[in-house]
């Protein structure tokens, strides 16, 4: 989990780094025979190593494992773990599950998305992207947030507030 | 290795674990691990290291011990106490002889003649916090891999599938299928290629039993995997494991490289001609790929979404080849029904429902966390002596099983048994094991919104009634929620129930109206106080 969070777009890093990725994927690819029905270990390596799968990466991929575009997009869509857009500096996600959900995760979505973005979308300034989870196994905790990788529990408004004061994230009037 | 070597394994780990002084167990279950129980167990490691205690006194860490709300949990070996939300300096106190030390703690140490101990049996979860669940040592120190060791030596496929028949033992992913009718099923299917897979996609969206199977006791679902394999005749399975459970995902692919180390899979097994291998599939979130025949599209490498059954995966499933699909718990049961007999296993439960079943036992009650009891407890056991009741002086109104595909069972029903009949017999389900208490502060309307919400979000969009029906369901329950719905609303909802049982292609669509049903059938005056147009006028 800490991996994914930690990666950053292809753009911010060196070409170095870009390299040593784009091995790292044919690694995975050519350790799967490049066969197609490899395709969703393939695109969680993909992410894994960039974060998200942006069109020319998903391209790539349809190319390499001689599947169409249209395939490679359909799955990488399906499924709520890939995302098409580059994540932000922090991942915070809140736990919908029904445990949560009966013990307020909701004021605690409402917080996130009023300072810093819709559920599924990352802050203008790029700081936090803000998620939501399906159970993330420590019920007895509810309501649960995962702040990078880490689960928190017991979690309050106030609390939350705090953590996005100390990243000096701004309080925005409407979500826009 | 021989089945010698294992009982040579087992020996040696035995007398090991005899010679220490004390072996102290850290929870490092989910919930545990985010109330600092790392940093316990770091204190404690150090201090061994910097005491040189090492040889007398050892830390690991372990599944989970059940009673999550009051992590960290540390349990001693010595004198089988469990000490409840311990900071690291405290913990350390038990690395003394002084037995005045430990008595500091004493006010943190939990009863365990309180009802949530005593009220238990633990099959399933028999190891969890027992064993270091990253070390495959520890589990073949607790008699583990002996079951498949014996079904491969002393018994046929045939012997094994009747043992499992006789047992009683069914389907702990939802719809109780009776296990050994479907190993029969894909034993008799002709051709030499044939898959195993276990479910661990858990999609209910308040549990995490499986969860804690994989983190606390990955080498038991192995080792059930693998005489499901013999049993059926197959020699690859896959392990379908939800993405989000980082940690289940680690401790699964530790337990398959030690099991292929020691040769416990692979080929030639125990020296026999039996060979099995496990490979990972890890999901990508999306819940409807619980449900089997997406899940084996998922597999494939497609998007998930089901087809039309039959033909059933025992015919016709992974790349077209029979297929046997078990949940997790399911897996779990086997090694224990070997070991000790069908007859043993039947003889606990009721007469339909043999065993015992893992709860994730959530919500309003005092003690959360996870608990295994015997079929057919009632439900006020489970929640009230067990969970111990409504915190706070609130009141005790429902509570709901089956997740998203359940029903929401009111105080009325309260001493309902606890099996598969029973509980569909009152518009609920067994479902996977999500447990979820609701005091007088929740609508019921609310909770009924919250999992169709849940369905319509999951809904994969192959069959129009799913994909549209709970997109108007949620539009109408919406409406209750806002006090704007009408009559007409709520006739057409109820209306909208039966269609999408009815006509709806898989499981997801056929049990997303039961919450709604399950609410209207017990508490329809919430909805009705929410008309616009109720008798009395508006409000
Ligand atoms: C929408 C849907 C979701 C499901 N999710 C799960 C799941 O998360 N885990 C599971 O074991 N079974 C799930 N099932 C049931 C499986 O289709 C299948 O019946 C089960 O894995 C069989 O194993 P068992 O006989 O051991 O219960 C789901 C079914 C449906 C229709
Ligand atoms: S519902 Fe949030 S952790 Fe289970």
């Amino acid at each position: 989990m800490s991996a994914q969070t930690s990666v950053n777009s292809p753009e911010r890093s060196s070409g170095q780094a870009v390299d040593q990725r784009a091995k790292m994927l044919e690694r995975a690819m050519s350790r799967h025979h490049y066969a197609g029905d490899a395709l969703l270990e393939v695109l969680h390596t993909a992410q894994e190593l960039y974060g998200y799968l942006s069109p020319g990466l998903l391209r790539e991929i349809a190319r390499k494992l001689r599947l169409p575009p249209s395939h490679v997009y359909g799955v990488a869509t399906f499924y709520h773990f890939f995302t098409l857009q580059p994540r932000g500096e922090h991942t915070v996600m809140v736990c919908m599950g029904t445990a949560c959900y009966v013990k307020g995760a909701l004021g605690l979505l409402e917080v996130l998305e009023r300072r810093c973005a819709r559920a599924g979308s990352t802050s203008p300034d790029g700081k936090v992207s803000v998620g939501t989870a399906r159970c993330v196994g420590a019920c007895g905790l509810a309501p649960v947030i995962v702040w990078d990788g880490e689960i928190l529990g017991r979690v309050t408004p106030q609390e939350l507030n705090r953590r996005l004061d100390a990243l000096a994230v701004a309080e925005v009037r409407d979500d826009g | 290795m021989t089945v010698e070597e294992l009982y040579e394994m087992r020996d040696r780990e035995r007398e090991r674990l005899a010679r220490l002084r004390e072996r102290i167990y850290c929870c490092s279950a989910a919930g545990c691990l985010s109330c600092g129980s790392e940093s316990v167990r770091r204190a404690l490691a150090a201090e061994i290291e910097a005491r040189g205690l090492k040889g007398q006194v050892e830390v690991c860490g372990s599944g989970c011990m059940g009673l999550c709300s009051r992590g960290p949990l540390v349990r001693t070996q010595s004198d089988g106490a469990i000490y409840a939300q311990l900071t690291p300096d405290e913990a350390l106190w038990l690395l003394s002889e002084d037995p005045a030390e430990r008595r500091r703690l004493e006010a943190k140490r939990l009863d365990l003649n309180d009802p949530f101990f005593t009220r238990q049996l633990k099959i399933v979860l028999a190891n969890s916090g027992y064993i270091d669940p990253e070390s495959v040592h520890d589990y073949v120190a607790m008699g583990g891999y002996q079951a498949l060791a014996k079904v491969l030596t002393e018994m046929t496929p045939e012997e094994v599938i009747e043992e499992i028949k006789a047992s009683g033992l069914r389907g702990r992913g939802g719809a109780g299928y009776p296990t050994g009718l479907k190993w029969e099923l894909v034993r008799r299917q002709p051709g030499d290629i044939k898959y195993v897979i276990c479910n661990a996609d858990e999609g209910d969206p308040g549990a995490f039993m499986d969860r804690s199977v994989l983190e606390g006791d990955p080498h038991r679902v192995l080792e059930g995997m693998a005489i499901a394999a013999y049993a059926v005749g197959a020699q690859q399975g896959y392990i379908y494991v939800r993405g989000e459970y980082g940690l289940a995902i680690q401790r699964l692919q530790l337990a398959i490289r030690q099991a292929e180390r020691e040769r416990l899979l692979g080929n030639r097994i125990f020296e026999t001609t039996f060979g099995f291998r496990v490979d990972l599939r890890i999901g990508a979130g999306a819940f409807v790929c619980g449900e089997e025949t997406a899940l084996i599209a998922s597999i494939e490498g497609k998007r998930g979404t089901p087809r039309q059954r039959p033909p059933y995966p025992p015919e016709r499933g992974l790349w077209g080849k029979p297929t046997l699909i078990n949940n997790v718990e399911t897996f779990a049961n086997v090694p224990p029904i070997i070991m000790n007999g069908a007859r043993w296993f039947a003889s606990i439960g009721t007469e339909t429902s043999k065993g015992t079943k893992v709860f994730a036992l959530a919500g309003a009650v005092r003690n959360t966390g996870l608990v295994e009891v015997p079929m057919g407890t009632p439900l006020r056991t489970i929640l009230f002596e067990i969970g111990g009741g409504v915190p706070e002086g609130r009141q005790f109104k429902a509570a709901q099983t089956g997740g998203p595909s359940g029903g929401c069972i009111p105080a009325e029903l309260l001493d309902v048994p606890v099996d598969y009949e029973s509980l569909a017999a009152i518009g609920s389900i067994m479902g996977s094991g999500g447990l979820i208490v609701l005091d007088d502060s929740s609508s019921m309307v609310d909770v009924a919104r919250f999992f169709m919400e849940f369905c319509m979000d999951e809904s994969c969009g192959k069959c129009i009634p799913c994909r549209a029906g709970t997109v108007q369901m949620h539009e109408i329950l919406c409406r209750f929620s806002r006090r704007e719905a009408t009559r007409q609303d709520l006739e057409l909802l109820e209306e909208l129930c039966v269609l999408l049982k009815e006509t709806s292609l898989c499981g997801l669509g056929q049990t997303a109206p039961n919450p709604v049903m399950s609410t209207l059938r017990y508490f329809r005056h919430e909805y009705e106080a929410r008309l616009t147009d109720r008798e009395g006028g508006a409000q």
